[in-house]
């Protein structure tokens, strides 16, 4: 089997009572890596957390599948043994927690009881990724996300990508806050994780990302929808022209959410 | 709910063995039943004069109307003296094996095969098992069983034997002096050092049978000393009683640290007074692990009498459906210069109450003493409630005192992250809980922290509905 699919259909989501997306829809397919750019409050992060079932977004309308299977009936949990993954945007602080016993309890989350993974081989794996992502090896005894700086949530975020392998991966903003020798090594990771089982969606709002990683699919996010798609050069373009030129071709003055076409 | 809660049958320790006791006082407290139990320990007389007095006490002093409700507790339905066998176990071959095969069901093995020699254990009202290493014996330690002690130590125990906590303190304190059974005894002499911890287990099996044991510890001028006490509890249909009293002496640059996993069954009353006084730059710490129990009233106090004396305790305790956990901890800051730090983590889940009761004092000569108190409590549901009752008493304008209290409760943006790195609900709340009581498990001993966190995976299981 050549990866995963997900396919997002017609998706409508709410916050208390509020709609946010109004119809997205979208397939990614192992081995491809989308992006989807868009100014702030277009409704990018809400895709991101409602695929993978946070309690806050309430679907009202649409469907995602991942293999055919409904992931809209699964658990947060469900969702992420079926193979999906969010790389989030606020990662949470867990106290009393450090990093390698959580990453050691998501790795065995996926396994059968009785086939934890073997403690040399976590350990060994780890050291790589840390090395890898340039992380000081004393963040595996740190307490997650606890006291990090933005640069180290968004490392320790790729870090938990490397390490659990996920067949779809959702990317939401992994850039913001990173400074140029940061951005260059979270890129490195994800780029290495290319190939035909593994597919991506990156939700950024500046094209820069993308100097580093080399989209197959670029999207535009506006009120709520994708209003244009297109290969690596609209990125390009947008970086150069900005986001005015599509408005003016869809007829938009405002493009956040709370705005109708 | 996915599963359903451990209810009391289903306790884990809950089973039971075949009663192997020789000798039982009749139910109720009576001045004969004091003088039954002195009698059969060959007590000297001052021990009897001492129980008979604290009896009288016990009768005239009312029942405390504060904290958790003992309406419940019948002090004429207690048994309370049994003793198990016949002698002291001397070595581990002479303990009985049912016995034996009590301490396995408890799982005690990780904790004792390692320091097996030097574990003291506590089965019903006497020590059964007690054997001591013998490096510490060399070192001119002494740790026995209170009752040992009282025999062979006779000078030394008197000299100490209530002075912290006299029977006067409390209802509780003069009960366990008329009827007390049982224990340990430390001394450990000027300037020697152990970082070998003692370990007692104790464990009530008997039902209706109430435990008053007591334990002594003086830790001499710049002696150091780790004790470790676990206790787990069989379930009975009736009501249990536990009753302790814990005294400590630290003397001048003296350290001493008590760790404590207490783990009763949902029926038990835990009302334990537990003191130590600490002499000019001694440190004393409590590690106060409290988790079951049908209710708990318990606040290890530390007495900072000499200059620069330190006190810490972290606690942590734990209520479920139907318990009351209703603890914390009393600084007395009496000299200059003097430190303390309390951290209090609870959680309540199913209904279950926490309460955190502490006192910090700084009386008049307490110049420049400082104490830090930190309160956390986590609330695992909405049936569950918690409550913080700080009591702060300052005679003294040179010093400093922070309080910091904090209430939370498991966040759904915690929960989600974890949930979405393939947990599921039940495991990321154990996580987090885990990592809530983080500060107080990583000072226990390997293989208590091991056991604690089994017990905490117990007691998280059903919780989530």
């Amino acid at each position: 089997m050549a990866g995963s699919t997900l396919e997002i259909k017609n998706l409508h989501v709410e916050i208390e009572g509020k709609e946010i997306l109004k119809g997205v829809d979208l397939t990614i397919k192992g081995g491809e890596f989308h992006a989807i750019m868009g100014p702030n409050g277009t409704g990018k992060s809400t895709l991101a957390s409602a695929i993978m079932g946070h309690p806050k977004y309430e679907i009202t309308e649409g469907s995602v599948l991942l293999n055919g299977e409904d992931v809209l009936e699964m658990e947060v949990d469900e969702r992420a043994r079926a193979g999906l993954f969010l790389a989030m945007q606020y990662p949470s602080e867990i106290s009393g927690v450090t990093t390698s016993d959580f990453l050691r309890s998501a790795i065995n989350a996926r396994r059968e009881e009785g086939d934890e993974i073997p403690l040399m081989k976590f350990i060994k794996d780890l050291d790589k990724d840390l090395d890898y992502l340039e992380i000081d090896q004393s963040m595996a005894t740190r307490y997650l996300n606890e006291g990090f700086s933005g640069g180290e949530k968004k490392r320790n975020e790729i870090l938990q990508l490397m390490q659990i392998k996920p067949d779809i991966a959702i990317l939401d903003e992994i850039d913001s806050g990173l400074d140029i020798d940061a951005l260059k090594v979270v890129s490195k990771g994800i780029n290495k994780m290319r190939g035909e089982n593994f597919g991506c969606l990156i939700i950024t709002h500046y094209q820069r990302l993308l100097n580093y990683i080399t989209p197959d699919f670029v999207h535009v996010m506006m009120q709520g929808r994708v209003v244009k798609s297109g290969g690596p050069e609209l990125a390009h373009r947008l970086e150069a022209e900005g986001y005015d030129w599509i408005k003016e071709e869809l007829g938009i003055e405002d493009e956040t959410v709370g705005q109708n076409a | 709910m996915a599963k359903k809660a451990p209810e009391i049958d289903e306790y884990k320790y809950g089973f039971r063995d075949k009663d192997v006791s020789i000798f039982r006082t009749e139910r109720g407290l009576t001045r004969r039943v004091v003088e039954e139990i002195s009698n059969m320990k060959e007590e000297p007389q001052w021990m009897l004069d001492y129980r008979l007095k604290a009896l009288e006490h016990f009768y005239e002093r009312p029942m405390p109307q504060w904290g958790g409700d003992l309406t419940g507790l019948d002090f004429d339905e207690i048994v309370y003296y049994v003793k198990p066998s016949e002698k002291q176990g001397r070595t581990w071959d002479e303990v009985p094996a049912e016995i034996k095969q009590t301490f396995d069901k408890l799982g005690i093995p990780e904790a004792e095969q390692k320091y097996l020699a030097g574990v003291s254990a506590q089965y019903e009202s006497e020590v059964v098992y007690h054997s001591l290493k013998e490096d510490l014996e060399d070192l001119g330690i002494i740790f026995k069983d209170t009752d040992t002690a009282l025999k062979e130590n006779e000078e030394l125990f008197k000299e100490y034997f209530g002075t912290v906590i006299p029977y006067s303190d409390n209802k509780f304190s003069a009960l366990n002096s008329a009827v007390w059974s049982g224990g340990s005894f430390i001394y450990v002499p000027k300037g020697v050092k152990t970082n070998t911890p003692l370990q007692a287990y104790f464990r009530i099996n008997s039902e209706n049978m109430g435990q008053f044991e007591r334990t002594l510890i003086v830790v001499d001028e710049g002696a150091s000393v780790h004790y470790v006490e676990g206790c787990t509890a069989p379930v009975y249909t009736t009501n249990s009683l536990h009753s302790a009293v814990v005294e400590i002496i630290v003397k001048k640059d003296g350290y001493c640290r008590y760790t404590t996993i207490q783990n009763w069954a949902n029926n038990v009353y835990n009302l334990v007074t537990k003191r130590a006084v600490v002499d000019a730059n001694g440190t004393m710490e409590w590690i106060d692990g409290n988790i079951g129990s049908k209710l708990t009233m318990k606040y290890p106090a530390v007495i900072l009498r000499g200059e620069g004396a330190r006190g810490n305790t972290i606690s942590i305790a734990i209520a479920g459906k139907g318990q009351v956990q209703d603890a914390g901890a009393k600084m007395h800051h009496l000299a200059p210069n003097t430190s303390s730090t309390i951290v209090s983590k609870s959680f309540s889940k199913q209904g279950g109450k926490v309460s955190y009761r502490g006192i910090v004092h700084f009386g008049r000569k307490a110049d420049g003493a400082r104490a830090n108190i930190e309160c956390d409590t986590l609330i695992l549901d909405n049936e569950s409630t918690s409550d913080t009752i700080p009591y702060n008493e300052i005679l003294n304008d040179n010093i400093s005192l922070e309080h910091e209290a904090k209430v939370s409760k498991v966040s759904e943006e915690q929960l989600f992250y974890l949930m979405s790195r393939g947990l599921t609900e039940e495991e990321a709340t154990e996580m987090i809980v885990m990592g809530f009581i983080e500060p107080f498990t990583k000072e226990l001993p390997m293989e208590y922290a091991v056991e604690m966190n089994r017990l905490i995976k117990f007691e998280m299981e059903g919780s989530i509905g």
